[in-house]
């Protein structure tokens, strides 16, 4: 397929994913609002962390509080990871390659946002109880995965589809665990106290993995949290999870057998889904969490130029040509 | 209380109507419609209205609104009452269309080749080679079969008496096919019982039949062609239409930057290096299609493209200077072309036309501005035109002036007081004027889409139907042979 279309699907998908999982994060964080007693400690600002935005808010001088940064997170036209602005990128890539998605998603993509722009319009509402448009956000995108599963050919397309929202997914996973990072607990003896668990398992319900968690480990372990999180072989929202099938996309769009590379971005997914393999929660606890999921994406930003360069960039085709 | 929506107050006025009779009874073909719009109840109407732009918006057959708040969007106006042609009618049309599609066609091979038609002093040289749409680069040119014009939308007017006329041809890259195939689709969700209940004549072929005459004109030796639409990209006002179709073809986008000419051919830049392309649908005007040949400022075409084409390498509809005959002088002489290389009368007559350059239509017209539609030779859309009757004395004397300046550049046809149709007007019908359209496609063989585009001046009293201009458009309805018996 072309190099532009193949980009843009990437792109349009990864602002998808990218979209719902703010507003997975908005919704934990509002019901972990609603479990702090008497609203101590209601904390806003790690999320901003966890985007990895905290330099972008701060530049702007604004308060830290929940209206602040709920606005801020899905309605902000000016930063650019806001729920509508990656609604608008999603939808300005989607309008790029109309030919190729099925109709029903781009109508699904375009009313998605307009629904969210005219829920910024009068946003007060959304202020005061984020919880039904929040749903409404990750109903409306599990809507589009599903369009692409069932009325998408699996062909070069839905690769790229899947493999933006894939690597999209497994950046975004890992930074819901730094949510719990950069959560204070009221006090150090709290550690392991009720309101640590409340935490922990809001982050499992941010990723709709709460039920999921339960069947397989039972009791909320911070450290099989983690191991969960990051390195579950079934669960489609874990990071390894994720990267293992992002990287099964990449070998279906060139052909090359699992094992082998053939490009750079192979290379380092594959290098990345080993060393995660072998890896145990206790390798990555000893590691520290934050400092191991600090490193884990900047491992993805790598893939990710990586792609670009073996797929997007304007001329390697022109370049190969040339060497003929 | 939600108003009841009838005709009881509708005016057809000194004009023919296009779904009444002079005296105010519905047209034969238009009954079954009429009565079905009378038996909704209150507010009915104007409810499914509503839902039928809900609809385009959802699609997002919208344009941005500049200069309004940042990122609004409107739907192109649309009048969900369907303008409705009859069987005969629409047959004697259709015949016409291809009689003068061949004879353009003719036209334009002439003049890239032997110009025997000029020979001949049938039509004058100095028209055809200062047209803007004729290039002396594609002198020699050899399109497959012979066939320039692959895609043409002819507007057609009906005047007083009822009476079809040509109004213009759009030989370079005629836009507005999407919005017959949109419209169709919205109005069957409109009018579900209506369309069960008549034979009306179907437009969904539309993208086969444009897929079939791309492949029909490939390069021989391509024996699964590939084709692909090249667009000017996201920001043309056509940008939906490109995609649509493309879409609806099943054939690939294109940008000028996605495509490299590299051994000979023309190649797509593609996630696996370059693949080769057959034949393009080519939405961008022939200035713009080759810095190496046209333009060289221009970044929306492909260097190179041209030395691929005249190899025969690719195909492209249509094929480059095909634009020479949409030139309003050029068209002019389109009646003479019918009877010079047909040896026919022409089935359908042309708008009566006065050529500015000729000195004695120039002086009838500059004394009958204020009854004449006067028009820029190359430029479409609505642009550059006079509307005589409803200009000012300063604006006809500057337009004078132009004129004068200009002659080879300006046609006058008279003001022909266009049929008209009733439209939703707040909570009533009024009647507005309306033109048509209809795509023909010339491959193996030709193609009249049953109706096309009707487009509809939404002002009160406006003759000026252009969608650039405010204009609107209506679903348009061939009935099939037996539906008049039956409606």
């Amino acid at each position: 397929m072309l190099s532009r279309v193949a980009d843009a699907i990437y792109w349009m998908s990864r602002y998808l994913e990218r979209a719902e999982n703010i507003a997975r994060f908005l919704d934990v964080n509002w019901h972990l609002t609603l479990d702090t007693p008497g609203g101590r400690g209601e904390q806003w600002m790690p999320l901003v962390s966890a985007m990895g935005d905290f330099d972008l808010f701060a530049a702007r001088e604004l308060p830290g509080d929940r209206e602040t940064i709920i606005r801020f997170l899905a309605f902000d036209p000016e930063y650019p990871n806001s729920i509508v602005s990656c609604l608008g990128r999603a939808r300005d890539n989607a309008r790029t390659i109309r030919e190729i998605i099925p109709t029903e998603m781009w109508e699904q993509i375009n009313t998605f946002y307009h629904l969210v722009r005219e829920a910024a319009k009068g946003c007060d509402a959304v202020l005061n109880n984020p919880y039904h448009f929040c749903d409404e956000v990750k109903r409306r995108d599990l809507t589009i995965s599903g369009i692409a599963g069932d009325a998408m050919s699996h062909d070069e397309a839905w690769d790229f589809f899947r493999l933006g929202r894939l690597l999209e997914r497994a950046d975004k996973t890992s930074r819901i665990l730094d949510v719990k990072y950069f959560i204070l607990l009221p006090h150090p003896t709290d550690v392991g106290s009720n309101l640590d668990y409340v935490q922990w398992a809001a982050l499992l319900k941010a990723i709709s993995a709460l039920e999921a968690y339960r069947r397989r480990h039972g009791r909320i372990q911070p450290e099989r949290i983690v191991e969960f999180l990051l390195l579950d072989h079934d669960f489609p929202r874990s990071v390894l999870w994720s990267l293992i099938r992002a990287q099964q996309c990449l070998h279906a769009i060139t052909g090359t057998p699992m094992g082998y590379f053939a490009n750079p971005a192979e290379k380092r997914i594959g290098q990345l889904c080993g060393d995660l393999a072998y890896m145990s929660v206790e390798d990555v606890v000893a590691k520290g969490l934050h400092e191991f999921t600090d490193n884990l994406q900047t491992r993805m930003n790598r893939v990710d130029e990586a792609v670009f360069a073996t797929f997007f960039s304007t001329f390697p085709a022109i370049d190969g040509a040339s060497q003929q | 209380m939600p108003p009841k929506m009838d005709f009881d107050s509708y005016d057809v006025g000194p004009f023919f109507d296009e779904m009444f009779t002079p005296d105010g009874q519905p047209r034969p073909g238009c009954r079954m419609l009429h009565d079905k719009i009378a038996s909704l109840p209150p507010g009915e109407i104007l409810a499914r209205q509503a839902a039928a732009e809900q609809a385009f918006y959802d699609m997002g057959i919208t344009f941005t609104v500049y200069g309004h708040e940042e990122g609004t969007e409107k739907i192109f106006p649309f009048d969900i009452i369907p303008r409705i042609i009859e069987a005969a009618e629409w047959d004697a049309l259709e015949r016409g269309l291809i009689q003068r599609i061949r004879a353009l066609n003719l036209f334009i091979d002439d003049v890239y080749h032997k110009g025997r038609i000029m020979a001949d002093g049938v039509v004058p040289r100095v028209v055809v080679e200062s047209s803007s749409g004729y290039f002396k680069e594609c002198q020699g040119l050899n399109p497959p079969h012979g066939v320039w014009c692959h895609i043409t939308g002819s507007d057609l007017i009906r005047d007083e008496s009822g009476r079809f006329m040509v109004l213009e041809d759009n030989l370079r890259c005629p836009s507005g096919v999407s919005y017959v195939l949109a419209n169709r689709r919205i109005l069957k969700r409109t009018f579900p019982q209506v369309f069960e209940a008549i034979d009306i004549r179907p437009v969904d072929d539309y993208a086969p039949l444009l897929l079939d005459m791309l492949h029909a004109i490939a390069p021989q030796a391509a024996n699964r062609p590939t084709a692909a639409l090249l667009t000017p990209g996201v920001y043309n006002s056509a940008y939906f239409e490109h995609t649509f179709l493309a879409q609806q073809a099943g054939i690939e986008l294109v940008e000028g930057r996605d495509l490299v000419v590299a051994d000979g051919y023309v190649h797509m830049r593609t996630t696996k290096g370059l693949k080769r392309v057959d034949v393009l649908y080519r939405r961008v005007g022939e200035d713009f299609l080759d810095p190496q040949v046209f333009r060289p400022d221009s970044l929306l075409g492909v260097p190179g493209i041209m030395e691929v084409y005249k190899a025969g390498r690719v195909a492209m509809a249509n094929a480059p200077g095909t634009g020479v005959a949409d030139d309003k002088v050029v068209y002019a002489y389109v009646p003479r072309m019918i009877r010079y290389y047909l040896g026919e009368e022409p089935l359908i007559d042309n708008v009566e036309t006065f050529l500015c350059w000729e000195d004695k239509a120039r002086k009838h017209v500059l004394a009958n501005l204020d009854t004449m539609v006067v028009k820029a030779a190359a430029e479409s859309g609505g642009y550059g035109m006079l509307v005589g009757p409803a200009a000012t004395p300063e604006e006809r004397e500057a337009f004078a002036a132009k004129i004068e300046a200009d002659p080879r550049n300006y046609i006058a046809q008279p003001t022909v007081s266009l049929s008209r149709a009733p439209v939703i007007v707040d909570d009533h019908f009024e009647g507005r004027h309306v033109d048509l359209r209809p795509y023909i496609l010339y491959g193996d063989d030709i193609r009249v889409i049953p109706g096309g585009l009707t487009r509809v001046a939404l002002r009160r009293g406006s003759l000026v139907v252009n969608s650039s201009q405010g204009g609107g458009s209506k679903d348009t309805w061939v009935l099939g042979p037996g539906a008049a018996a039956r409606g």
